[in-house]
């Protein structure tokens, strides 16, 4: 476990030195400031301002399932493709404790970006009397980092069975992309259309954990997911030895 | 320190390497000897605990590298053939952080009594991306000996460095081995015959030979060629050359002064050869090895196709 914190604690310390990590958070940033904004001086204009948290969470949430596989896409591929991978393969550490830091790492890194949109929830509590519902707020902030854990995961997952970065961050894309929509495709009820709409990324946070409804079956869906993405991720890696 | 039997590594259908036994002991400097693609970095990396052999068993430091992979990993320190570094990280955090995953004690003393020894300690702060190949592989040396490994394997170590640095890290690797056990690969016959107690060559996924550099030139290579060259010679001089035990074949080349003398195999006549021909009164202006050397044991080896010595 020490050995996942030490590789948790460099990948996090990257992302500092990474270009891109730092055009996930300006972009991320910069629109979520743009469309906090737009929605604050159109409310004025119509006259109160709902004490709604979550004025731009929605958004926010968008913005990170385009951008996380691009946090991610590195995190094994660029060892496998640099050589390092031979490094940390002979250090004695074990194969699941080197992908639970890279996963901890980029968790970490994504935590903090959740952290600093907390100053949009915050303004807008100082513009509204008697200020936000923050029960809902604190739900739904959990909901988002459950579902980023579980993104993050299948973004680590992803990047073990590629040697280029790029590559890695598209397929991840799409995997996400993919869990994202696949809700939209159960059209009734019964049989496999509730399977797939379990199966639904958006679903388990939108329909529940956005609303400020904490629903066990939600958390279990993000939480196995991420334990299951992690878990396949550290055979993957295991798999590289016998090739 | 090393042991393997029938270490035996497929990739799909094709075998890199087939049947490797042998051994090395504690202190030994052990070359493996072989042109590209003869298996040597699959050995390397099967005793490194990167990867499990095919068949066959492997012990390092008294752990085997599968059922004891952990143990092993703990004990060697591994030198890639191509140097595993982050180019973001500066010398001593990449030092650090291999440090910290390998539970080295008081690691910042250590990360500098290490970069001492490989001669970084100017360079601590300097940000990898931005050395040369050789301070490179001098850090890959650095992370490989950070955590005091009883073993070492070293994949190419001086490939790609300039002269003085491969005479640098050659005299590096000598003092390291008298303290623990090194393994390294090369195909610079030189290098092994000038490093190494004992080399392996491996061709093909076999070991063809195994013995130490001179045994292998001397009894692989059969007879020596000595050239003496000696102010005026004479016929005397060459017969009593001939009587001189371990001495094959005596011929004199007219007019250049030299003698060339062929010596049978494990015969060291060097000696007795120059006090012979002073004894006669003849100066001696010149006596040379134009002995066979490693390098064409290892091409008439390696070129064969069929083991010479195949030993299972």
């Amino acid at each position: 476990m020490r050995n996942a914190w030490t590789i948790a604690r460099r990948e996090f310390r990257h992302y500092f030195v990474s270009p891109i990590a730092y055009a996930v958070a300006i972009f991320l940033f910069v629109v979520l400031g743009i469309l906090f904004y737009i929605s604050v001086s159109f409310l004025l204009t119509t006259g109160e301002i709902p004490p709604d948290g979550r004025i731009v969470m929605g958004n926010m949430v968008f913005l990170l399932i385009w951008t996380t596989p691009f946090l991610t896409m590195r995190l094994i591929a660029e060892e496998a493709g640099s050589g390092t991978m031979e490094l940390l393969l002979t250090a004695p550490i074990r194969d699941w404790e080197l992908v639970l830091g890279k996963w901890l790492g980029a968790f970490g890194f994504v935590g903090l970006l959740l952290a600093v949109s907390w100053v949009y929830p915050i303004l807008l509590h100082r513009m509204t009397t008697p200020g936000i519902d923050q029960g809902v707020l604190l739900v739904a902030y959990f909901g988002v980092l459950l579902m980023m854990g579980a993104i993050l995961a299948i973004g680590v997952l992803v990047s073990a069975f590629f040697r280029n970065s790029l590559a890695a961050g598209f397929a991840t894309l799409a995997v996400i992309l993919v869990l994202w929509v696949i809700g939209s495709l159960a059209s009734g009820y019964g049989g496999v259309n509730e399977i797939v709409r379990y199966l639904s990324f958006s679903d388990h946070f939108f329909d529940n954990l956005y609303q400020g409804v904490v629903d066990l079956s939600d958390i279990v869906y993000y939480v196995s997911l991420t334990v299951l993405a992690l878990f396949t991720a550290s055979q993957v890696v295991e798999s590289r030895r016998w090739r | 320190m090393i042991r393997t039997y029938g270490l035996t590594k497929y990739y799909g259908v094709h075998p890199a390497i087939q049947g490797l036994s042998f051994e090395a002991a504690p202190r030994e400097i052990l070359g493996f000897l072989g042109p590209n693609g003869a298996g040597k970095t699959t050995t390397m990396r099967i005793l490194a605990g990167f990867m499990p052999p095919t068949e066959g068993r492997a012990e390092v430091a008294g752990f085997d590298v599968v059922d004891q992979s952990l143990e092993v990993r703990r004990r060697v320190g591994y030198l890639p053939e191509t140097v595993p570094l982050y180019p973001d990280l500066s010398v001593s955090e990449y030092l650090g952080y291999m440090g910290s995953l390998r539970r080295v004690g008081d690691l910042e003393a250590r990360i500098e009594e290490v970069l001492e020894e490989v001669g970084l300690i100017e360079r601590s702060e300097s940000i990898i991306g931005n050395l040369s190949k050789g301070l490179r592989q001098r850090l890959g040396l650095a992370q490989a000996l950070l955590h005091q490994p009883q073993v070492l394997i070293l994949d190419e170590p001086t490939i790609g460095l300039d002269p003085a640095q491969i005479i640098e890290v050659r005299r590096l690797i000598q003092e390291l081995g008298k303290e623990r056990t090194v393994l390294l690969s090369t195909h610079i016959l030189s290098e092994a015959q000038q490093l190494c107690d004992r080399v392996l060559i491996i061709n093909k996924g076999l070991i063809v030979a195994e013995d130490t550099p001179a045994n292998l030139q001397a009894q692989l290579a059969g007879a020596e060629q000595l050239i003496v060259r000696v102010v005026a010679p004479d016929g005397a001089l060459t017969q009593l050359i001939a009587r001189i035990p371990g001495v094959a074949k005596v011929s004199q080349e007219p007019g250049s002064g030299e003698i060339h003398v062929a010596t049978s195999p494990g015969h060291d006549v060097r000696a007795q050869l120059a006090r012979t021909i002073v004894e006669q009164g003849h100066d001696l202006l010149e006596l040379r090895q134009a002995g066979v050397s490693l390098e064409s044991v290892f091409l008439q080896l390696t070129q064969e196709g069929v083991p010479s010595g195949s030993r299972d």
